[in-house]
This record gives structure tokens, C-alpha cells and sequence, in this order.
């Protein structure tokens, strides 16, 4: 039976296999959409596509959330994401939240970093929160959709695919079915099955390199803060991470070099001597999860093949230094569920769905490159790139310069969709970093006495915002914004009033007051200014005035309707 | 633009000072005190236009003999 759902046993968890209606149907039964994998990428788009109005069924051939701590740090973009899906804030109350990280090399600290030096933002840069956790609040979520159906031990065996739709054997405790499907999101993971049965892969280097992650539960005084250590003395010529999760876990992960022995390793007489290195000998703890990783950074040529699309590990792996595996899925859930959506819905071709493909795999070469570079810098491939990196510590010490060469991890930041055919190019001058193609910033805003936040007034739909100079809008102009909620492709439009502005109100418009005026310094907005965003919060288009046709334009460019 | 035409006043006492640099050091003491010098000279250069042409003679005519320590990976 299913357990209750308590802060902090989510790890133990097993989920009923239940027979469903579609094993005792006399043909396959056809789903507008299934996904596969029941991890935070598989929820995500499953969540999302719910919150979309869409029918979804989540198949996971095992009967528990995550085994062990694993994927760690997530980021703002991603915290953002999960606040759309309706699940971050438990996230946010849980995690750890961290800003600082420090570097040592030997025994001396030669550099430290603020992730944060920015306020005005609802989410922190990044939370430590254990896998298990975020896979918890996401299935709280999923749960509430009555139109998403999980499915547990529910395994994909045999699949095939004819343009018009995907043909699904599953097996089950007792026995195979066949379902089929207009659409396939396999989110199935480092090893992804649906991957083989469509004869793809996944390609790109395996590092020489071996690490263990040792996670203890102890009662430590360390600050919330990311330790990297080069060349300890207590873990000589490797690398040892440190870092805090909720319930007083804290993950170690000890660089090996490549002859370490895997097995051997992973003992706890093996492990329990290099954390008492590192914690000293009386140290008092409890060993969580242990695990030793090598690590490939490859992906997939492409991500959507005919009606298959892949997302997160399967469709791309990467090192874990700067915590670029889990945030990247969550954010190609992010891309991919409001275009599948659309097509669903037929408001859009299916061409749509190629620029999933296209601007997730741009994200994902960003995100191999910089972990690549960060690899390079933390398991040196050869004796001059091991002396450079020594030098580069060595002269970080006292000279500036050098502290920007040190990579412990360059920690995940979102992509912007620069080159998308989605995106309406600038007609207008604008400066600052919100072009078409780039994530939203989020800035606090007041509507009504309360205080909010932009990102939680935009995404799902396309979103409209209006900066206004305080005074009246023109009847014209409120007929007009007006309209935009009421076509085929619903925008909802909000009004940004500057700082100290009357409230203002008008039916089927929602007023807000720039409390900070950071919402139009980062956008760059003067009165008249118009922003659209897809229903990603990825900035569409934008321009100095509005104009309902240009506004049109964009969404049929955005929409694949031009 | 990389220089190659003469640019150091002093060539033999430059060349006598950088040298004299890895006296008594081991070989490892050595890559690594040059391997500070390129950094702290390509800071000073700034230029990534000059470092990448300097970058590019410096390996010219150097056949590879060595090998690439990574796996090529497909799963």
C-alpha cells in the first residue's frame, strides 16, 4: 500500500502497481501523450502538460522515487520552473539555501565566490535539496491533477512509431499490454531503453577519472556554504567537494584517479577512513548514500525523432560540477510542454516541436562545454594542464586575475534562445539582457497592498506586459490589450504602473505597481514599452509601442502559424 | 598582432634571466614556475587575437606524440 507522505521519508515510499482499464481493452488504447520516467523530468513535463488541460499518462518502470541523494543544487531558473509547476515554494522551505562558495588549495583558501550579488529576486541563486525531495513535492503536485495518471511498474518492452502515431508494449507484474500514443516524451534517464529500441545514441567522451560521493548525517557547525578543496592534505593530490543538504546531510565527493577500484571503494571500511580525514577522528556520523561515478559529457543528435521526444539525461549527460544534469531537464520539460501543448491543440504545426530540438540542443552543447572546461580545470588530463592548474591556484592567492581561471564548476545558469526562428528580432533600440530569446528576470511588484512577484503573473500561456507612465490608459489602448485575452491564443496582459502610481483597475486587466522600479530597469522599459513572453517566460518580442498587429505577428511567428 | 620582429632591449640579459629562473629547480618546480609565467604574461597581453596567434606558433611544427586521455564514449 501507499504510504503517507511525510516531511522526510519520501526515500521510503513504494507505490502501489494497480491494474488499469487499458490492460482489459480488446485494442490498444490510443493517449494524446504518455511520458516515461517518473523522475524530476518525467513529473515536470507531466505536471505541466496537466496544468495545461492536457490528458497525460506517466509510465515508470519501478514502484519508488529517487534511491539515494543524487542530483543536489538546483538553481534559480529551475526554482522558478517549479514555482510555475505549483511545487517550488515547499522546495524553497526545505533546501538549503547557500550564496557563498570557497576554494582552498593545500590547506590555504585562495578565492571565494557570492552567487547572490543581486536582491530583488523571489529565488535564491541556488538550494541544496536531495533528489528524493524534489521528486516528493513534484509527485504532491502531480497527485492533484486529476488528469495526469501514473502508472508504476509499468515498463516499456517494445516500441514502434509510423508518423501518424507511437505503438507501446508494457510490461507489468501481471503481464503485457499494448498502448499507443500521438506523442512519446521519453524521459527515461542516463540509459533511456526508448533510445535503443529506436537504434539512437548518445555520444561524446567518458572522462579518466573516478569519484566517490560519501554523504553523512552528522551534527557539523560548517556554514551553508560549497567547500572545494585542491590537493588537501587530508585527501593529497585530489579534489574533495563539501556541501550541506537539509536534515543535516552533507555531501563529500572525493576525486579517486582513474585505478581507484570501484568496488573496493565503495566499502564502508574504505570510506569511513577518508571522511575521517577530512571531519577528524572523533568525529561522529552516519553515512547516508555512497556511490562512486565516472562521468561522460555526450548527447543525443537530435531530440525529437518523429513523434519521440527525449528529455533530460536521455538525451544528454554531462559532468556533475556546476549542477548542469537535473536543472538542464527541468528546463527542457520547461521548453517542450507548452509546444506540445499547442500542437495537442492543434493551434500549431508540429514544426513546432523542431525548435525543442533546436534551441534544447544549443542548452545542452552550453551546458557540456562549461562542464567540460570545469573537468578540464578540476581532473587534469595531462602534466601540463596538472601544472597550469597548480599555477593558476597558486597565483590566485594574490593576484586577481588568476581567481577568475579557478573552475571548481561554473554553476548553472539558463540558456537564451538567441538564435531561435521563435523569436521576433528587435525593430526598437533596447539595451540590458532581457532579448528575445532570453529567460524573464523576475522584480517585485505590489498589486492591490500585496506584495508579488512578476514571474508568478506570467508563463502557461503567452503574457503580455504593458509598461504604463501612471496616468489613465486611452480607451483605445484598453480595447486593445483587452483583446489579446480574448483570441484563439489567449495572452494574458499585465499593466506595469512606475513606483508610487495610483492603483488603477479595469476589467479584464491586471494592474501592478514597480514598487522597486527594478521591473523597468531590467528590462530596459520607458512608458509604452511592451514585452511578450512565451508561456516558458522566455522573452518572445518587444517594442517601444504597442501595436496589436506586431503583437500578432509575433505570436503567429511564435506559434509556427506564419 | 603578434610581434616576431626584435622587441626586447636586452636580449642576452632576458634570456640570461629567464634561465636563470630554474636554476637548482626539478623539472616539476620548472613546468610549474613556467606555467605561472605564461599566465602572468597573457594577462598582460590581454589580447585574446595576440594569445590565440602567439598559441598557434608556438605549437607549429610540433607533430603529436603524445595521446588524448579521454574515452571516446556512445551509449
Amino acid at each position: 500500500m501507499t504510504t503517507t507522505t511525510s516531511d522526510s521519508d519520501y526515500q521510503s515510499l513504494v507505490f502501489d502497481y494497480k491494474r488499469c482499464a487499458d490492460q482489459d481493452a480488446s485494442r490498444p488504447v490510443r493517449h494524446p501523450v504518455v511520458i516515461v520516467g517518473a523522475g524530476p523530468v518525467g513529473l515536470s513535463v507531466a505536471i505541466d502538460l496537466a496544468q495545461q488541460g492536457e490528458q497525460v499518462v506517466l509510465l515508470d518502470d519501478d514502484d519508488r522515487l529517487s534511491n539515494g541523494s543524487r542530483a543536489i543544487c538546483f538553481a534559480k531558473r529551475t526554482l522558478e520552473i517549479f514555482d510555475r509547476l505549483g511545487c517550488g515554494r515547499p522546495m524553497v522551505d526545505k533546501g538549503v539555501v547557500w550564496n557563498l562558495g570557497k576554494v582552498f588549495f593545500r590547506s590555504e583558501p585562495v578565492y571565494s565566490f557570492n552567487l547572490l550579488p543581486e536582491a530583488g529576486h523571489q529565488r535564491p541563486a541556488f538550494i541544496n535539496l536531495q533528489q528524493y525531495y524534489v521528486e516528493g513535492y513534484l509527485l504532491d503536485r502531480a497527485r492533484q491533477l486529476p488528469n495526469l495518471e501514473i502508472r508504476w511498474k509499468n515498463k516499456i518492452v517494445g516500441l514502434s512509431q509510423d508518423g501518424k502515431s507511437v505503438d507501446l508494449e508494457v510490461e507489468t507484474p501481471d503481464g503485457n499490454y499494448r498502448l499507443s500514443c500521438d506523442w512519446l516524451v521519453a524521459a527515461d534517464g542516463a540509459r533511456s531503453a526508448i533510445r535503443g529500441f529506436l537504434g539512437q545514441t548518445s555520444s561524446g567522451q567518458t572522462f579518466r577519472d573516478r569519484f566517490l560521493i560519501a554523504d553523512v548525517k552528522m551534527a557539523a557547525d560548517f556554514p551553508a556554504e560549497r567547500w572545494f578543496w585542491f590537493d588537501p592534505p587530508f585527501h593529497p593530490n585530489q579534489s574533495v567537494l563539501l556541501h550541506q543538504q537539509p536534515d543535516g546531510v552533507w555531501r563529500i565527493d572525493f576525486q579517486l584517479g582513474w585505478d581507484a577500484d570501484p568496488v573496493a571503494e565503495r566499502r564502508p571500511d574504505k570510506v569511513i577512513p577518508r571522511v575521517q580525514a577530512l571531519l577528524g577522528r572523533e568525529a561522529k556520523f552516519d553515512l547516508e548514500w555512497v556511490s562512486i561515478y565516472t562521468f561522460s559529457c555526450l548527447r543525443m543528435e537530435k531530440f525529437r525523432h518523429g513523434r519521440v521526444l527525449f528529455a533530460g539525461d536521455s538525451a544528454h549527460g554531462v559532468s556533475p560540477f556546476g549542477a548542469r544534469g537535473a536543472n538542464s531537464g527541468v528546463q527542457d520539460a520547461d521548453n517542450l510542454s507548452w509546444k506540445l501543448r499547442l500542437v495537442l491543440q492543434g493551434l500549431s504545426p508540429e514544426e513546432l516541436l523542431d525548435t525543442y530540438d533546436s534551441e534544447r540542443v544549443q542548452a545542452a552543447d552550453e551546458n557540456i562545454l562549461n562542464s567540460t572546461r570545469s573537468t578540464d580545470f578540476i581532473t587534469p588530463k595531462n602534466e601540463a594542464s596538472h601544472s597550469f592548474r597548480n599555477a593558476t591556484l597558486e597565483l590566485a592567492k594574490d593576484c586577481e586575475f588568476a581567481r577568475r581561471l579557478v573552475n571548481s564548476g561554473r554553476l548553472s545558469l539558463p540558456s537564451t534562445y538567441s538564435d531561435s526562428p521563435l523569436n521576433t528580432p528587435d525593430a526598437d533600440s533596447f539595451s540590458g539582457p532581457e532579448i528575445p530569446g532570453a529567460p524573464a528576470l523576475d522584480a517585485p511588484l505590489r498589486r492591490a497592498g500585496e506584495d508579488t512577484w512578476l514571474l508568478s503573473h506570467i508563463g502557461n500561456v503567452f503574457a503580455g506586459i504593458y509598461f504604463n507612465d501612471g496616468r489613465e490608459l486611452h480607451p483605445e489602448l484598453t480595447k486593445a490589450l483587452r483583446s489579446l485575452s480574448d483570441d484563439r491564443l489567449r495572452v494574458s496582459v499585465s499593466i506595469l504602473e512606475p513606483k508610487g502610481s495610483p492603483a488603477l483597475e479595469a476589467t479584464g486587466l491586471k494592474f501592478f505597481e514597480d514598487v522597486e522600479g527594478l521591473a523597468a530597469k531590467r528590462y530596459d522599459a520607458q512608458p509604452g514599452t511592451f514585452y511578450l513572453f512565451r508561456p516558458d517566460q522566455h522573452v518572445c518580442a518587444r517594442w517601444r509601442h504597442f501595436d496589436v498587429a506586431s503583437i500578432r505577428a509575433a505570436l503567429a511567428r511564435a506559434t509556427f502559424q506564419a | 598582432m603578434l610581434k616576431i620582429e626584435p622587441n626586447i632591449a636586452d636580449f642576452d640579459g632576458f634570456y640570461e634571466a629567464l634561465v636563470g629562473l630554474h636554476r637548482n629547480l626539478t623539472p616539476e618546480q620548472s613546468q610549474l614556475v613556467n606555467s605561472k609565467l605564461i599566465l602572468l604574461l597573457a594577462n598582460h597581453i590581454g589580447d585574446r587575437v595576440v594569445l590565440d596567434q602567439a598559441i598557434a606558433k608556438a605549437v607549429q611544427g610540433v607533430k603529436p606524440a603524445g595521446h588524448e586521455n579521454t574515452i571516446s564514449a556512445v551509449v
